[in-house]
């Protein structure tokens, strides 16, 4: 069983149907005691990192989180999913999980559009190509034309090049894909990104991390 | 770099497209969820419903149709038509629908524009705008005004005006629709397509007028669009969104390729 974490952050049953349509099972839980008895864990989200992780502690899903990633138990984070993982966030300087060293951060409304044509348009809404930077299972089959479903203002900024799987281009080239051990998280939105999205959270359904 | 998006709109009404369509080898379809399967697998970047149904009675069926094809394709898709309160927008979205948009009960109610982001997020909320070019006077200095019932009706609101007040009401997009343009085939609306990309901070969606894929690389270029509604050219089998988006990547404009 696929456990889907319900922090208060929305959109949880667009993820859990796509799940549902790769024909695994799921269910979408707030309890810390099905979380980390999960054979698979997924924490989409959309909103502010701050008032989720604030919704998480009130749960006690940050140490069922935390629980679940020393176990080794496959874990996978989506859009404000793939924020929360680091130390902190920009977003109300909220302290985050703190799996990955590092911090999400904001874009900047003040840079130049893509096209030179007047400021870059906040939030980054669309869709966009993947840079992978380093070979990962949950990659498998992805090609270099694919792009994915971006919806989101911050985007994560992990300390260690290491931990940098994929790099998206929007005014800057910031991480959309990070991951460590048995921990992936992208920032575009698997759920909502065609085919190449389903592919990876197949990979993701059955992935056996080392 | 971000793609530029490719997006058919389907009325539906009472639980059928309005006109179905007919695809190249003449088979016509009028049920949306096969048409937004088809328009999936053509590799559209977006789908728009526009429920068109009169009776308030009938909103489930709609939300019945958002239901299914929320288990059936995997990328963004609104909804508008009818959208009234914060409740119409909470069901369709618990049905599956990625946004949300509010066009003639925004123009009555601006609130419903900050209730609906605060409740879901601004990238929820669209914003639709129905246009008419009426010339400058005296309250409509961009001398483009909103109008509603299909423009049966001006409501003596600057299109410029109402476009930057909806933004700062916290809509996430705009869908832009010119009714002098609309039907037409002749091309987008350019001067107020531009006029509104360049004064807003969100994307806007060109709407209205498109006939051939020169118009949406016209709108996507010179009048800065972010994206370009389509509906006849496709649902006719005029164009393949295939043949459309390799017609815009020939002209150095990004589009995502499927």
């Amino acid at each position: 069983m696929i456990a889907i974490v319900d922090y208060g952050a929305g959109n949880l049953t667009s993820v859990a149907r796509a799940v549902s349509f790769l024909s695994y099972d799921c269910v979408i839980t707030d309890d810390p005691a099905q979380i980390t008895g999960a054979e698979r864990v997924i924490f989409p989200g959309v909103g502010a990192a701050g008032s989720a992780m604030e919704t998480m502690r009130e749960r006690g899903l940050d140490d069922a989180l935390k629980q679940v990633f020393k176990a080794g138990i496959p874990m996978l984070g989506i859009c404000v999913g793939c924020q929360i993982i680091m130390d902190s966030s920009q977003e109300n300087d909220a302290a985050c999980l703190g799996m990955i060293p590092g911090s999400a951060k904001a874009f900047s409304d003040t840079m130049p559009s893509e096209h030179g044509d007047g400021f870059l348009k906040v939030p980054h809404m669309g869709w966009n190509g993947l840079d992978v930077v380093r070979s990962h299972p949950l990659f498998e089959g992805v090609k270099k034309t694919d792009e994915f479903y971006f919806v989101h203002s911050y985007y994560p900024v992990p300390r260690s090049g290491d931990d940098v799987f994929g790099t998206t281009d929007y005014g800057i080239k910031f991480a959309s894909a990070v991951g460590k051990h048995n921990l992936f998280a992208t920032q575009f939105h698997l759920e909502k990104s065609g085919k190449p999205g389903l592919l990876i959270l197949e990979n993701f359904c059955r992935w056996a991390p080392c | 770099m971000l793609s530029k998006r490719i997006i058919p709109c389907l009325d539906v009404r009472e639980g059928k497209t309005t006109k179905g369509i007919k695809f190249k080898n003449n088979v016509e379809i009028g049920d949306p969820v096969e048409m937004a399967k088809f328009y999936y697998e053509a590799g559209a970047d977006e789908l728009v419903f526009y429920d068109i149904t009169a009776s308030h009675e009938k909103r489930d069926i709609m939300i019945d149709v958002v239901r299914k094809v929320a288990q059936t394709i995997f990328i963004p898709f609104s909804v508008g038509g009818g959208i009234r309160t914060l409740e119409d927008m909470r069901a369709v979205l618990l049905a599956g629908a990625e946004k949300v948009s509010v066009n003639s009960a925004a123009v009555k109610n601006p609130d419903i524009i900050s209730q609906g982001a605060r409740a879901f997020g601004n990238q929820c909320v669209v914003l639709g705008m129905d246009v008419k070019h009426v010339g400058q006077k005296t309250g409509i200095p961009s001398g483009y005004e909103i109008v509603i019932n299909g423009g049966r009706t001006f409501m003596g609101m600057d299109a410029l005006e109402w476009a930057q007040k909806g933004q700062a009401l916290g809509a996430g997009e705009i869908c832009l629709n010119s009714i002098d343009a609309d039907g037409t085939k002749d091309g987008y609306e350019m001067a107020l397509t531009r006029m509104i990309s360049e004064n807003v901070n969100i994307p806007v969606i060109a709407s209205g007028g498109a006939g051939t894929p020169e118009h949406l690389a016209d709108v996507l270029t010179r009048g800065r669009a972010d994206a370009a509604l389509i509906a006849s050219m496709v649902h006719f089998g005029t164009y393949t969104i295939e043949e459309i988006k390799a017609f815009l990547s020939g002209k150095d404009i990004k589009v995502r390729k499927s």
